[in-house]
Order: structure tokens, then sequence, then C-alpha cells
């Protein structure tokens, strides 16, 4: 029985392919753009959330300058009034678990015949516990090297990689802005920052060699800004506190809109960022979805048109003794052939589509089973929503009536 | 009544409503036909014999009067019990086939047997045998519109047949044929009647059809003029007509 109804409906939809398969073309681009969709947004909030959790957790920045709108000292960052002695002092609060002070630049460097350009950070040891940065190979910065301003780098993945090739950096001396540098370690890769640069295309080297051998500056002990941990999530507020205090008073201050520093909570902003991308996924998802409506108001109109035209068919199968249900299970299973088989072709799509858009425009997409099957399940219901009115006007046609319909 | 009426039909009234106001077209029919009868009705073009087999066939409902098949009454049967009764109780027979394009002649034939939930190749076996009685055994793989008229009511014969029914139902099954495959059929519904003891009722304004009939019910204008042996009915309204 099951059988003779699919081969009922197979027959039906065969009888005719052009118009059988445009009712299925709505449903397959419906689902076709739910699963890219999905897909693109469950990467974007994948590749966000690699991002944050290569920054490294309960992570503030601290820049110079306030950031009072239209306050006199002008945007964040730009007279130095943070310095080496600021981050030392920070590094002793309770709430704190390590600090990193930074002094970034734009350097040439030369190995060999190769030569590269890119930011060259002055910073410390401590940089690394900051930011979870594990070494690839080699050894970090020592104590006398940031006393003693030694010419000593850490280099990025994607340095090691411009200026050495195969060759193992550590142990080679580099050449940064004609200086020689030893190379003592190689960073393990990170991958994209959250706003898509290339984390591993960096150089560390001594902050205070930074200051004094690298980039001279009128501002001397400053440094650009300074990067800090809390111990932990639940200290997050408390450490924003004590460092607000700490350098308030270091730096002779009585109201806070007199600031000349300002803190950020980076790990809230990240928070921010993932909850934006998670809400851009969920409503892309809810507009590709409006498709499949329309998919499936396709699908009702087309089984109107067939049970009018079939109305004789039926009135012939109720003569020889099909029942209403009979009848109603015959365009029902019709409908719901049409969704679902519209279905798979639009996951094959999707599908084709994700990966292409992976390869051709490098966006971040995730395949996952989740909304695949959830397709399924809503290309189902919709068969069965829409198709059940027109399935319910056939199996509702008197015998008599439908036999004498021309 | 007798305990072998198949049908029982008492005081049945029938409204058309049209545009124009309700047509009565059948006005207070009352008739039993045995198991095992062969009965023809005959009467004018427009005189309700269409509308009263529908009737009959349980394909369309009276406006009045009480319907008795089987000994059910067929006013207090539900859809799905009705659907049942054409299914296994009833063959109905067409004048215009109405068989299934898209099917093949053995799908077309099996097709009751499919709302019975019989297996596939049950069902295929049957309505082949089926189709080698009625004489079509080479063509049960091909389409109704491969075939003649005449092979096509062979077709819907068999397809009636397919249920095993006790009443066969025939609204004018030789209208579209030409005399001698109408003899054909009509010698195959007598076979069904002598051999099987099936009870046939056939519609036809033909004489010669008729006359294959042990009895004839005459209708006229909605009303029973004659019900009685064929022989006689028809000799009587050949005087009347000369
Ligand atoms: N569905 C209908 N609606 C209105 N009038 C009908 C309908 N069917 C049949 N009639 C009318 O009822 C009368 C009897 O029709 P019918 O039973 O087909 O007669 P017959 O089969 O004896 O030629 C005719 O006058 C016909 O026009
Ligand atoms: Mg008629």
């Amino acid at each position: 029985m099951i059988w003779a109804m699919f081969a009922e409906a197979w027959h039906a939809m065969g009888a005719n392919r052009l118009r059988t398969f445009l009712t299925m073309l709505g449903m397959v681009i419906g689902v076709g753009a739910v699963i890219l969709m999905l897909s693109i947004g469950q990467g974007t909030q994948q590749r966000i959330q690699d991002s944050i959790n290569s920054m490294g957790a309960n992570l503030f920045i601290i820049l110079s300058g306030s950031n009072v709108a239209g306050g006199v000292r002008g945007g964040s960052g730009n007279v130095p009034t943070l310095t080496l002695q600021d981050a030392q002092a920070l590094a002793e609060l309770p709430a704190i678990a390590a600090v990193a002070p930074v002094s970034p630049g734009q350097a040439q460097m030369v190995y060999g015949p190769n030569n590269w350009n890119t930011t060259v950070m002055g910073t410390t040891a401590d940089f690394l516990k900051v930011r979870d940065w594990p070494l690839k190979e080699g050894d970090t910065f020592s104590e006398l090297d940031l006393r003693s301003a030694t010419r000593v780098a850490i280099i990025g993945k994607t340095v090691a990689e411009n200026l050495f090739g195969d060759e193992n950096p550590v142990g080679k001396t580099m050449r940064i802005r004609n200086s020689p540098f030893l190379v003592i370690g190689v960073l393990a890769s990170k991958g994209q920052s959250l706003d898509g640069r290339d984390q591993d295309d960096t150089v560390l080297v001594p902050v205070t060699t930074a200051q004094r051998k690298l980039f001279g500056t009128r501002f001397a002990g400053t440094v650009r800004y300074i990067m800090v941990e809390a111990k932990s999530a639940e200290l997050m507020a408390r450490a924003e506190n004590q460092m607000n205090d700490l350098l308030r008073q270091r730096h002779r201050i009585n109201r806070p809109e007199d600031d000349d520093f300002t803190v950020r909570n980076l790990t809230a902003l990240a928070d921010t960022a993932a909850d934006t991308a998670r809400t851009m996924s969920l409503m892309l998802g809810a507009i590709a979805s409006v498709s499949l409506v329309v998919g499936g108001i396709g699908i009702m109109n087309i089984m109107l048109v067939s049970v009018t035209e079939r109305t004789r068919e039926i009135g012939i199968r109720m003569a020889i003794g099909a029942r209403r249900r009979d009848v109603l299970g015959q365009f029902l299973l019709e409908a719901v052939l049409i969704s679902l088989i519209g279905c798979l072709i639009g996951v094959l799509f999707g599908v084709g589509g994700g990966l292409l858009a992976s390869h051709l425009a490098g966006l971040s997409v995730i395949i996952s089973a989740g909304p695949i099957i959830l397709a399924f399940a809503v290309a189902a219901a919709i068969g069965i929503f829409f198709g059940f009115y027109p399935a319910r006007m056939a199996a509702n046609l008197k015998p008599i009536e439908a036999l004498r319909y021309q | 009544m007798s305990a072998t009426d198949v049908i029982r039909i008492t005081h049945l009234g029938k409204d058309y409503d049209t545009d124009a106001g309700p047509v009565t077209v059948l006005r207070g029919i009352s008739f039993s036909i045995h198991e095992g009868e062969f009965v023809a009705i005959m009467g004018p073009s427009g005189s309700g014999k269409s509308t009263l087999m529908n009737i009959l066939g349980c394909l369309d409902t009276p406006t009045s009067g009480e319907y008795v098949l089987n000994g059910h009454s067929v006013s207090e049967l539900d859809h799905d019990q009705l659907a049942n009764l054409r299914n296994r109780v009833i063959g109905f027979v067409f004048q215009g086939f109405n068989l299934l394009q898209r099917a093949t002649l053995t799908e077309n034939v099996a097709l009751p047997l499919v709302y019975r939930g019989v297996a596939r190749h049950e069902r295929n076996a049957k309505a082949e045998s089926l189709l080698g009685k009625v004489g079509l055994a080479s063509h049960v793989r091909s389409y109704p519109n491969k075939i003649s008229g005449g092979q096509q009511q062979r077709v819907a014969i068999a397809r009636s047949l397919v249920g095993d029914p006790r009443l066969i139902l025939a609204d004018e099954p030789t209208g579209n044929l030409d005399t001698h495959t109408s003899q054909e059929i009509m010698d195959f519904f007598t076979r069904l009647n002598r051999e099987d003891g099936i009870t046939v009722v056939v519609v036809t304004h033909e004489h010669d059809i008729a006359a294959y009939a042990q009895r004839l019910i005459r209708l006229v204008d909605g009303k029973i003029a004659y019900d009685g042996p064929a022989a006689a009915g028809l000799h009587e309204h050949a005087e009347v007509s000369s």
C-alpha cells in the first residue's frame, strides 16, 4: 500500500516534469539559501570565537589619552602618557595576573637575500602570558635582556617563513633596521585576529631595546599601550577599578574626567562581537527562511492546480473504492515528496555553495549536520502544511461530482 | 421482500439543484432486485436512468426514499463504509470507460485492490488473469489510449470484477461500441450472471441488448412504466411503438 502510494506519487510527478521541477525549485532555493547562510554564519561565529580565544582571556588594554569625546586631549594614544614604571606598578595589583607594556613600530628586516616589512613590538616576557601565546621553539626574553636592552627577537610564523624559509631561525642573526638581532624564539601560530589581521606576522623584541635602539621617541620611557590580564573573569571589574585608581594616583589625577589614559575591557568587546555575529547569522537564517515559506506557497499553488486538473481521476478512484483518507494521503504524499526532494537538491546546492564560498571567497564556512537535519524536518513540515489544504479539497470531493467534472 | 434481495429501493426520489431551481428527476421509485438476477433498465434519454444507477452505485445520494443494499440502509453509512461498498460489493461499468490514462491496463484493473492493501504481485497476478479472461492477455503492459473502445470497455469490466463483487452495475456499457463488440460484452455479462451467479443491472436503450436480461425495468419521466419479464416487456413496447 505504501509502495503503491509512492509509485502513484512518483508517476504523478513525472507526468508533468517541468512543473514539478519548477515547484521544487522554490524549495531548492529556499533550502539552499538557509543552508548556505547558516553555514556561513556558523563559520563566521567560529572564526570570531577562535580569534577571541587566541586573544587571551580576561584581557584589558590601557591606552594613552582620554576617551572623553571632544576633550582637549584628543583621541586615545595621541600623547604617550603611560610608562614602563606604570606597567611595573600595575603588575603589583592583587587582581592582576600579568602585565605587558607594548611599544610597536614598523621596521624593515633582512635575512640573507630575503627581506620583510612588518610590525615590531617592544614588550616583556609577560606578553606571551597575557596573550596565551606559547613558543613553538626557543626561549623568551630574560630579565637581563630587558635590563640591558639586548638585540634579541622572537618572531612569528609568517615572518619565519618569509625570512628563513625552511631553515630553523633560532640562533640565526637577522637585521632589523640594519642592526643585527639574534632570533631566540619562534611563536606558535595564532591565525587571524578579530579584525582579520595575520597575528603571526609580527616580531617581538625587549621593550627597552625597542625604545632605545629601534624607535627613538621624544617621550623617553613611554609605551604606546599596556596589555593586562586579570586573575579571573570574576575579578575583571575589581581589576579595572584597581587599575584606574592606581594610574590616577600615579598620574596625580583627581577627577575621572581628567584621565590621561583609557582602560578598555577587550574581553567584553570581544563578547559583544561574538553576540553581534550570532545575531547576524540568525538574521541571515531568518531571511533565508522566508524563501522557504515562498517555496511552500509554490507547492500549495501547484497542488491546487493539480487537484483541479485531476478531479476526474479522483472521481474514478473514489468510484472504485478509494476512501477520503486514501485521496488525502495521495496528494499529501505528493506535496511532501516534492518538498523533500527539493530539500535534498537544496542541501546539495547549499553545501556546494558553501564549499565554493570558502574556496573562492575565502569565507569561513562550517557545514554541520544540524542545519541539514533541520532543513529536512522543515521541508517535510512545509510539504504537509501547504499540501494539506489542496489534499483535503481533493478528499472532500463528492464521487459523482468529481466524475462529472470535464 | 426476500432475504436474498441485493437491492431494495422504496419511494426513491432525486432532485437536482439547478440555476433555474430544483428539478425532479426521480419521482418515487420502488423495486427490489434479488441475488442472481439479470436486469435491464430502459427508458428514453433524460428519463433518469443514469441518476438511478449513480444512486445504486453509491456514487450519489437520493433526495428522498430509502435504499437498502445487501441489507444495509445506505443513507446511514459513513464515507468510509460507502467507499468500502464501492470497493467490495459493487462493480461499476461506465459508458465512458473511465480508465486512468496514465496507468497501464494491469494497473488500471488492479487499482481497486490497491485500496484494499493487497500486495503488488498478488494484485498484478489477479489483474492479468482477468485481462486474459476478457481477451486482452497480450495488452497487459499497454495504455488505455493505445487500444480500441471495445477493448477499453473490456478493461473497465475486468476492473469492475477484480474485487469479486456480487453486483455489477453497468450504465450503457455498450453505448459507445459497435454491434458486434456490444454482443461480445453482453455475452460476457451473461456468462458472469449464469456461471458465477453475479447480479447484473444494465442500462441500455437498445432492444437486442436488453434482450439478454431476464427482467426489464422501463423508466419514463422518472417513474417506473414497466417492471417485469424482459421478453414480454420488449414485445409490449415494440407493439406500442409500432
Ligand atoms: N448534475 C445534474 N444537475 C442537473 N440536472 C441533471 C444533472 N444530471 C442529470 N440531470 C438531468 O436529469 C435528467 C435525467 O438525467 P439522466 O439521469 O442522465 O438521464 P438518462 O441517463 O436516462 O439519460 C436530465 O434531464 C438531465 O438533464
Ligand atoms: Mg445516462
